[in-house]
């Protein structure tokens, strides 16, 4: 048996209600809200999110790292070794880049599913992102949230055991986007959602259905991609599975169409709330359409441990479209006059990888006090090369002491600056995400999150920020 | 442990005015501060035996200074040690002074910051700096900031309520703008009130513009000499009494134990310093006292950390004016950083300026009464980690 092991999740807590994107362009709210990530955020951060999330209170190792995403930073640069790295996996993992469409998620577990089955992975972990841009005043602006999921996939104490699958490839110009260019591009849309994603949907869910003899009414759940609600409910009717019943909520609503990041997202709810013995139609979309069937084992209910993505949708902050512009980089605005920062010093980053990537301090053997970034000498005893390594970056802790600083580089100001002591010792001095100025106050709660920091063209570097435990 | 004590005298200053100033160039600076110190030693530009420069951002080497004042072939060394520089130059000259490998030397302070067009100073961003540093994820953080970080941690830990506790900065702020209108080298020389200081834009809560010190350009230099032959030169040499530098681990990041209402290495130095100039009640023995007023909350711990107030009985003494120039131990009775300005590489020598003069009893309307000892105090680098100098002279032996 194979399938899904564990699942997790990360949405931005930022919202921009769509009625506010149609006030800046006078035109027509879609409805609902869409989830935004901050300039501090992509998709590299977003699925790091999630792939702690999944990885949370679990002792598999894992021995493959599939990242899937439209919108990965680097052309030339793999994301999933920078995953990796954050994780805290072993280097001797096989890691993989699934790009260029909005099936990569569901390629990537394909891929996955088949390393597991075939004996040449253990634990696979796949993890889906996506922070797509539409041009403003465009259906896509709207339309697009930003968010990540994460799946680790086995073959010991599996939730969801793999049972079939199918898949299409088709060549059409739907929705693309160039590698040059920011904004994703589509063609008309009745021909879109005719042609493309009803024609491709209808063709790969009614051909798995034919392959393994099963009728709608077989499946308990039905989680498929839309690239809006109206097409996803007209998709649904035609097909004749029920709305209410049968038919996972895509979130058009509450987070909009995460591109890659979608389906999976979408994935993860519904394993949150499926029971043993359910059988789950998986089916996603992009340059084709892959399908899968799922069926959940009586291990489900460790995966709910972990709070239902409903609930931890409702922490959330709304942001004005001002500031959506500014994350986006999209007006030129601006800045205090203060030096660039430097580029970092590509062999310290290297040497130092552990304690930026992972948030890697020591403890003392000798006198036990934890101290970041590590010492080879101890800070209170003295002791030389006396010490273990000691991770910070799943540690909770409060805010010692705080700044709101005006006279900076960073894209918004106040930048929030704050010093965190962690329960069982160490300190850091770091930047804190979600959380606006009139929020943070000495003894806040924090627990920590890996953001984008610095500003360069050339190398985007990672560290981690602390952000209040809701 | 060894003493500087007696052994060395300054026996000539000079200090250009501080400000924004956009006519003078670098070089301009140092010949102005220098050659006033020369003129007041009455001595030579020759008998300058050895020479070290003090600056931050305005020069690299020796050779920033040897040719703006045509130094013919003598030691010259470039000194830095972040706001702390000034102090460091001179205690390079004292010590040449005191070693015996020369009789007569010369430390000048020079910062032209307003030719770099940042708002504020900028930060010291060197490869090989730290780790943090140089992975290029430490936080950036402006000096308001940082102090900030200071400032809320003292509010909430002895539980002042935010009101009076910036009422009591703002008082620090007036104080020095007092003495620099009756200042006419320092950079700003208008009178301010508490109003316009509680009232002036948040910079880094709860500081405001008027709680930080401005950017300027500005250099000193001072002239030293054996204590021996400093008599013999001048009728008035000031001796220097102690030169203290003290730099901590910088360990108040790594672990839990700073608690960022004081600074370590400004206690520990000034214990040092004290110790060594034999001081042991410096509320009473100190006539006059320039420290680092970077930001006015600096200034009220320093009262603090340099031994000569308390956590209970600070507040009192601010609102009493112990620190003013009638009061008990006048402090920054030139303005101070905040009003005079803060060239970084000149500051600790325009603070010994000030201390000079008084000692000499040159300070005009600004006169301390009955002048004997006098402190300077310069800090450099974070809150957490950085260094303290300090220099006690007098202008008695013994």
């Amino acid at each position: 048996m194979v399938g899904i092991t564990s699942s997790g999740s990360y949405v931005p807590v930022y919202r921009l209600a769509r009625e506010e994107i149609a006030r800046a362009w006078k035109s027509r709210a879609l409805g609902g809200e869409r989830a935004v990530a901050k300039y501090d955020e992509d998709a590299v951060t977003m699925a790091a999110c999630a792939v702690l999330d999944c990885l949370k209170d679990t002792r598999r190792i894992i021995d493959g790292l599939f990242f899937g995403s439209t919108t990965a930073p680097y052309e030339e640069k793999q994301s999933a070794a920078i995953l990796g790295a954050m994780a805290d996996l072993s280097r001797e993992i096989r890691t993989a880049d699934f790009a260029g469409s909005l099936r990569a998620g569901t390629i990537a577990l394909a891929g996955a599913l088949d390393a597991v089955k075939s004996g040449a992975l253990n634990n696979a972990l796949v993890a889906v992102s996506d922070l797509r841009m539409g041009a403003g005043k465009s259906q896509f602006e709207q339309q697009f949230g930003d968010a990540a999921a994460a799946f680790t996939i086995g073959s010991s104490d599996v939730i969801a055991a793999f049972e079939g699958s199918f898949s299409l490839s088709s060549e059409l110009y739907d929705s693309w986007r160039p590698g040059r260019s920011a904004f994703v591009q589509s063609w008309e849309e009745r021909f879109v959602v005719t042609e493309g994603y009803m024609n491709a949907m209808e063709k790969v869910i009614s051909g798995i259905m034919r392959r393994y003899e099963l009728t709608p009414k077989d499946f308990t759940t039905v989680v498929f991609y839309g690239p809006d609600k109206r097409s996803h409910g007209a998709l649904a009717r035609k097909l004749g599975f029920d709305l209410k019943t049968q038919v996972q909520d895509p979130f058009f609503d509450l987070i909009g169409n995460s591109g890659a990041a979608a389906l999976p997202l979408m994935l993860v709810a519904a394993l949150s709330e499926a029971s043993p013995n359910d059988r789950i139609l998986v089916a996603n979309y992009g340059d084709g359409a892959d399908a899968f069937i799922l069926s959940v084992t009586d291990q489900i209910g460790h995966c709910q441990q972990k709070k239902k993505l409903q609930e931890r949708l409702n922490n959330k902050t709304y942001i004005d479209y001002e500031r959506y512009l500014t994350w986006r980089n999209l007006v030129p605005f601006d800045q205090p006059r203060r030096p660039e920062l430097k580029p970092p010093a590509v062999p310290c980053l290297w040497r130092a990888r552990r304690s930026v990537l992972a948030l890697y301090g020591s403890k003392c053997r000798r006198c036990g006090t934890v101290q970041y970034p590590p010492q080879r000498i101890c800070a209170r005893c003295r002791a030389k090369d006396d010490f273990e390594d000691y991770k910070l970056s799943d540690k909770k802790g409060e805010v010692f002491t705080y700044a709101l600083d005006s006279l900076t580089a960073a894209v918004e100001q106040p930048a929030i600056i704050a010093v965190i002591d962690f329960d069982g010792g160490g300190r850091l001095a770091c930047e804190v995400a979600e959380c606006e100025p009139s929020e943070i106050h000495i003894g806040m709660p924090v627990e920590m999150t890996v953001r984008k920091v610095g500003k360069t063209d050339v190398i985007q570097n990672y560290f981690w920020k602390a952000r209040p435990v809701r | 442990m060894g003493t500087i004590r007696d052994k060395v005298a300054i026996i000539g200053m000079g200090c250009t005015k501080f400000g924004e100033l956009w006519d003078k160039s670098v070089e301009d600076l140092i010949i102005d501060a220098t050659y006033e110190a020369i003129e007041d030693a009455g001595i030579e530009p020759k008998d300058i035996e050895a020479a070290w420069l003090g600056t931050v951002f305005s020069g690299l080497t020796a050779i920033s200074l040897a040719p703006a004042l045509k130094l013919d072939y003598i030691p010259v060394t470039r000194v830095e040690n972040m706001c702390a520089t000034g102090t460091e130059a001179l205690r390079a000259a004292v010590y040449a002074v005191a070693s015996g490998a020369c009789e007569i030397a010369l430390a000048v302070g020079v910062e032209k910051l307003k030719d770099t067009g940042w708002t504020g100073v900028q930060p010291t961003n060197v490869v090989g700096r730290s780790t943090m540093g140089t992975t290029g994820t430490e936080i950036e953080l402006s000096p308001p900031a940082m102090f900030a970080l200071m400032c809320q941690r003292y509010f909430y830990r002895y539980n002042l309520d935010p009101d009076v506790g910036k009422r009591l900065l703002a008082l620090i702020a007036v104080k020095n703008h007092l003495h620099g209108s009756m200042n006419p080298k320092a950079h700003f020389q208008n009178q301010i009130t508490v109003e316009q200081v509680l009232r002036s834009p948040i910079i880094s809560w709860p500081l405001g513009v008027l709680d930080c010190c401005g950017v300027s350009d500005g250099g000193a230099a001072a002239i030293v000499a054996r204590a021996d032959i400093a008599g013999k030169l001048r009728k008035d040499p000031i001796y220097v009494k102690s030169v203290a530098v003290t730099t901590g681990p910088r360990l108040d990041l790594m672990t839990q134990d700073y608690d960022f209402t004081h600074v370590e290495e400004n206690v520990v130095n000034a214990k040092r310093a004290y110790a060594e100039a034999g001081i042991r009640d410096p509320r009473k023995e100190l006539s006059v006292a320039e420290v680092h007023d970077c930001f006015t909350v600096h200034e009220m711990v320093l009262y603090q950390d340099l031994g000569w107030s308390d956590r209970e009985r600070v507040q009192e003494d601010i609102e009493t004016g112990t620190f003013g120039l009638k009061g008990e131990l006048p402090v920054n009775t030139d303005g101070g950083l905040k009003c005079f300005g803060h060239p970084l590489g000149a500051s600790g020598l325009r603070m010994q300026y000030e201390v000079y003069k008084q000692l000499q009893e040159k300070a005009g309307p600004r006169q301390v009464r009955d002048p004997r000892l006098g402190l300077i105090h310069n800090y450099g680098g974070a809150i957490w980690g950085g260094i303290s100098s300090i220099c006690i002279t007098g202008n008695e032996k013994g």
